[in-house]
């Protein structure tokens, strides 16, 4: 499993340069990946079915108690398969729906890596793991949606996106920690083999809201629904695969994977069943405002996700099944329908519905795959979808106002199927912003498959239940389950509410014409409910970081500098008074030579220079006499080390400012600063030295520890094998620190290049003269 | 600056800085000195040689650039971190491979390598700072 992660992240950074070589087929060369994973997948299935989970480990951080764990079973497998299958023919649609896009080197390395996290995700055995790989599909898929970053609206929702499901994400590592502490292990197949102990736990409650947060935000539950319709500024192979199969499918596999350790309890029903709920209504109510053909797909997949999520809150074996088959039909015809749609949108310009009429003539291909696609959507027989939804309505059979719910939300399904798959493809005359064609075959191979599985898997449902579904089912049960799947139940009650959905779906579709428009001109312009919230808090913070940013970092530096200092000032002697001062200061200047009050004559000669000085460069040269008279100290005092490179720093300090002072006009040269702002300076650069010396002194009043320097001391040579211990500590003992330290500095000059380059430019662009390298003067 | 005093000086002065840059560098592991010191003495010739005779010609005589040099003495100190784990043994665990040269022992190790990088990185960033202010 490692490897086959380990081989999809490498051909993610393989994947740019792939494209580039391979030109226009790179599509379908790179597709090649996910069909392997997928080909990896099917051979897992056999032994899996058989109820043997394949395991994996691989030590990470051991101190920590986390490690690379893995563990593949029926429930991992179908995602596996969902994950790598569809993505394999998502790679190839990208492949003609972006042809000739100048980004789409990027866009394979974003796609593979999104997929590989996500492959992670459904296969982790650890939470911690998991964590990692679930915040890595939130990143890639931020970088996903914003695809087309030089647009607004596709910046504005990729950030939407990612603040949403990110800070879901932390919660819920918030909620991984307390399960962990609770359990003690972070091994998923552990924490779920002794639910009493989670479920029995005082915190179980807080815990449950954590993770249930992680999972609502990431698969779009309300109130958090709002960012996936708004994902839909990504480009539509994007949309067809985060969005359907993928990504927001992410948080009902949390749920369903929780669901043996922390399910079962009135919490978890409530919470789950609630919130399902009313995503099931927020958004069939929203979808009936659409007309754009990926909105209203959009908003029926919320509907999707409620309904898995309230499948699973449910949680009897009744309604697992149900979840399980309908997540699989719902990923089979919700991708072709997206691919569909952004056919049309491609070939014929627009993806309003109401602009579009008659392509079945010139697109017949697309309108078979939306078709095939639409009937499964639509709840209809022979189609997978079909038995979905019926299993649904047999698995709600104990809560009758879920059951109402969905019904309801079935004949919105029914009408967003009619909306995307028969209205813009039937009727004779065409009517189109641009002359429509059939797309070409690498976009239509997928939706085409895809929606061939539909159908398949409906007339013989077999074919996939004892492979696929029952172990599925039995992950999330926690027990095996068996059971079979028919197309046709016989005369039974679901039967009959299926046919009343049918009515309502296709009353609403055949009168859409008329309610429609008054509906959305009504809610025309209304912004209310969780976006206004998400909106307000986003505008809020803003604001906030400007007055925030307007006072503690104005533009002028010595503005910044004071407050830096007046702070540090405020709050670490306000801390030290309120602690009854600094006792314990020693003054004992014993056994000092008169020479070492020499230098402190020239630090402070040359200080006195700085503060009377009125011109920069006096004062930049003697900060550098102040600098060395320290030095000097550092060599009275046996630390040559320090000495030498106090001595360096100031030396450069001096030739960098002095560079910089003789690019300014000379107006610049002269300090300026009324007597008003040299006595503010004043008074709290006097304020922090004396912070400083109190502190100092009551730090050398305490007893000394030395056990860190007799370790360095005793360890420096036969250890590290160096007599320097100074340096010794700086390469050996403590190297991450100087690793860190030498990212910073690399960081600091990456920065100075970028500002340069910048004002280069900038003056390039002004049409300034850029006199030939060096010889200036 | 068009000085010739300056000029003439510099040219030697430069090649005592550079060498005891990288003494300092070599003995920092017994004796005061090191990566850290040995690259701010280098980038302290450097800086020299820039204001003597201009950013241009010190770009020259350095042929690489100063972003290489941060990223190859970067590279250097996370090398000398991984050759640790490739033994099997923690990030940056200490290794040495003393080498007799006679009757001298060459004393090769990680931490040195890491030294020269934080000595490489150090160099390229202050010379960053002082090519890019010195250039137009």
């Amino acid at each position: 499993m490692l490897t086959a992660l380990l081989v999809a992240f490498g051909a993610a950074l393989a994947a740019p340069w792939m494209t580039v070589r391979l030109g226009r087929p790179a599509g379908w060369a790179l597709a090649l990946l996910p069909a392997g994973l997928t080909a990896y997948f099917l051979s897992l299935g056999p032994t899996i079915a058989a109820g043997e989970p394949l395991v994996q480990r691989v030590s990470w951080v051991p101190q920590l108690g986390v490690e690379l764990a893995f563990r593949v079973d029926g429930l991992s497998l179908l995602f596996g398969l969902l994950i790598a299958g569809i993505g394999t023919f998502v790679t190839i649609y990208a492949g003609g729906y972006l042809a000739g896009d100048r980004q789409l080197p990027r866009f394979y390395l974003l796609l593979f890596a999104f997929m590989a996290a996500m492959l992670g995700v459904v296969t982790s055995d650890d939470l911690i793991v998991l964590f990692v790989f679930w915040e890595l599909t939130s990143i890639t898929s931020f970088f996903l949606i914003g695809y087309k970053h030089e647009t607004e609206e596709s910046r504005v929702n990729a950030l939407q996106g990612l603040f949403v499901t990110a800070g879901g994400g932390l919660a819920m590592l918030a909620g991984f920690v307390l399960l962990g502490s609770m359990a003690g292990t972070y091994r998923i197949s552990e924490l779920l083999a002794a639910p009493g102990v989670l479920i029995e736990h005082p915190a179980y409650p807080l815990a449950l809201a954590l993770v249930a947060l992680g999972a609502f935000t990431k698969s779009a539950q309300w109130p958090f629904h709002f960012w996936l319709p708004n994902a839909m500024a990504a480009p539509t192979p994007v949309s067809s695969y985060l969005h359907s199969a993928t990504m927001v499918k992410a948080g009902v596999y949390l749920l369903a994977r929780l669901a043996p350790g922390l399910g079962g309890t009135p919490e978890w029903f409530w919470l789950l069943t609630l919130v399902g709920g009313a995503t099931v209504l927020a958004a069939t109510g929203l979808t009936l405002l659409q007309r754009d053909s990926k909105r209203l797909l959009a908003y029926s997949t919320i509907v999707a996700l409620g309904t898995m999520v309230l499948l699973i809150g449910v949680g009897t074996d009744a309604a697992i099944k149900a979840m399980v088959v309908f997540l699989f039909a719902h990923a089979l015809y919700k991708a072709p329908l997206f691919m569909a749609a952004g056919s049309v949108d491609h070939e014929a310009g627009t993806r309003d519905v109401t602009q579009l009429r008659g392509l079945g003539r010139s697109m017949p291909w697309t309108w078979l795959a939306a078709g095939l696609a639409g009937i499964s959507a639509a709840g209809l027989p022979p189609m997978l979808g079909f038995i979905g939804k019926e299993l649904a309505y047999e698995g709600l059979m104990g809560t009758p106002w879920l059951l109402a719910g969905l019904i309801v939300a079935g004949a919105v399904l029914l009408l967003v199927a009619v909306m995307v798959a028969w209205v813009p493809f039937a009727g004779r005359s065409v009517q189109a912003p641009k002359a429509p064609h059939e797309a070409p075959p690498s976009m239509l191979v997928g939706p085409l498959a895809l929606a061939a599985l539909g159908l398949t898997f409906g007339m013989a449902p077999g074919l996939v239940q004892n492979g696929l579904m029952r172990p599925a089912a039995a992950a999330v049960l926690g027990a095996p389950y068996a059971f079979d799947l028919y197309l046709w139940h016989g005369l039974t009650l679901a039967l009959g509410l299926s046919l009343l959905t049918v009515s309502l779906g296709v009353g609403l579709a055949a009168t859409w014409r008329r309610w429609q428009p008054a509906l959305v001109a009504r809610f025309a312009g209304v912004r209310f409910g969780p976006v206004a919230v998400y909106e307000g808090a986003w505008r809020r913070l803003l604001r906030f970081a400007e007055l925030q940013t307007r006072f503690v970092q104005p533009d002028d530096l010595r503005h910044q500098l004071t407050t830096i200092v007046a702070f540090t000032v405020a709050l670490t002697g306000g801390v030290a008074l309120w602690r009854g001062g600094l006792d314990g200061m020693v003054w004992a200047p014993s056994g000092a030579y008169l020479h070492e009050f020499l230098y402190l004559a020239v630090i402070l000669l040359a200080t006195a220079t700085v503060v009377r000085s009125h011109s920069r460069l006096v004062v930049i040269t003697s900060l550098g006499v102040v600098g060395f008279g320290v030095a000097f100290v550092f060599v009275l005092f046996a630390a040559p080390d320090l000495a030498i490179t106090q001595f360096l720093v100031d030396t450069l300090v001096v030739i960098i400012a002095a560079l910089v002072l003789i690019r300014l006009p000379s107006s610049a040269l002269r300090a300026e600063g009324g007597r008003d702002t040299r006595w503010l300076s004043g008074a709290v650069a006097i304020a922090g030295g004396a912070l400083i010396t109190g502190l100092l002194l009551a730090v050398t009043g305490l007893p000394l520890d030395r056990s860190l320097t007799s370790f360095f001391e005793a360890n420096s040579y036969p250890v590290a094998r160096g007599r320097n211990i100074v340096n010794v500590i700086l390469v050996d003992f403590r190297a991450v620190d100087t690793l860190a330290e030498v990212v910073v500095l690399a960081v600091a000059a990456g920065g100075v290049g970028a500002l340069m380059r910048r004002r280069l430019a900038g003056r390039d662009a002004r049409g300034g003269r850029r006199e030939p390298e060096g010889g200036r003067r | 600056m068009k000085s010739l005093i300056l000029r003439t000086t510099t040219r030697p002065i430069i090649v005592v800085l550079l060498l005891i840059s990288v003494f300092l560098l070599l003995r920092g592991h017994d004796l005061p000195g090191g990566g850290f010191i040995g690259g701010l003495v280098a980038a302290a010739a450097a800086a020299l040689y820039a204001i003597a005779f201009g950013a241009g010609a010190a770009a020259k005589l350095l042929r690489v650039r100063p972003e290489s040099l941060v990223g190859w003495g970067m590279a250097m100190t996370v090398v000398a971190g991984l050759l640790g784990m490739v033994v099997g043994r923690e990030f940056l665990t200490g290794l040495w491979w003393v080498i007799a040269v006679g009757d001298q022992e060459l004393k090769l190790s990680t931490p040195l390598l890491f030294d020269v990088g934080v000595y490489l990185v150090v160099v390229g960033v202050i010379l960053r700072f002082v090519l890019s202010l010195e250039e137009r």
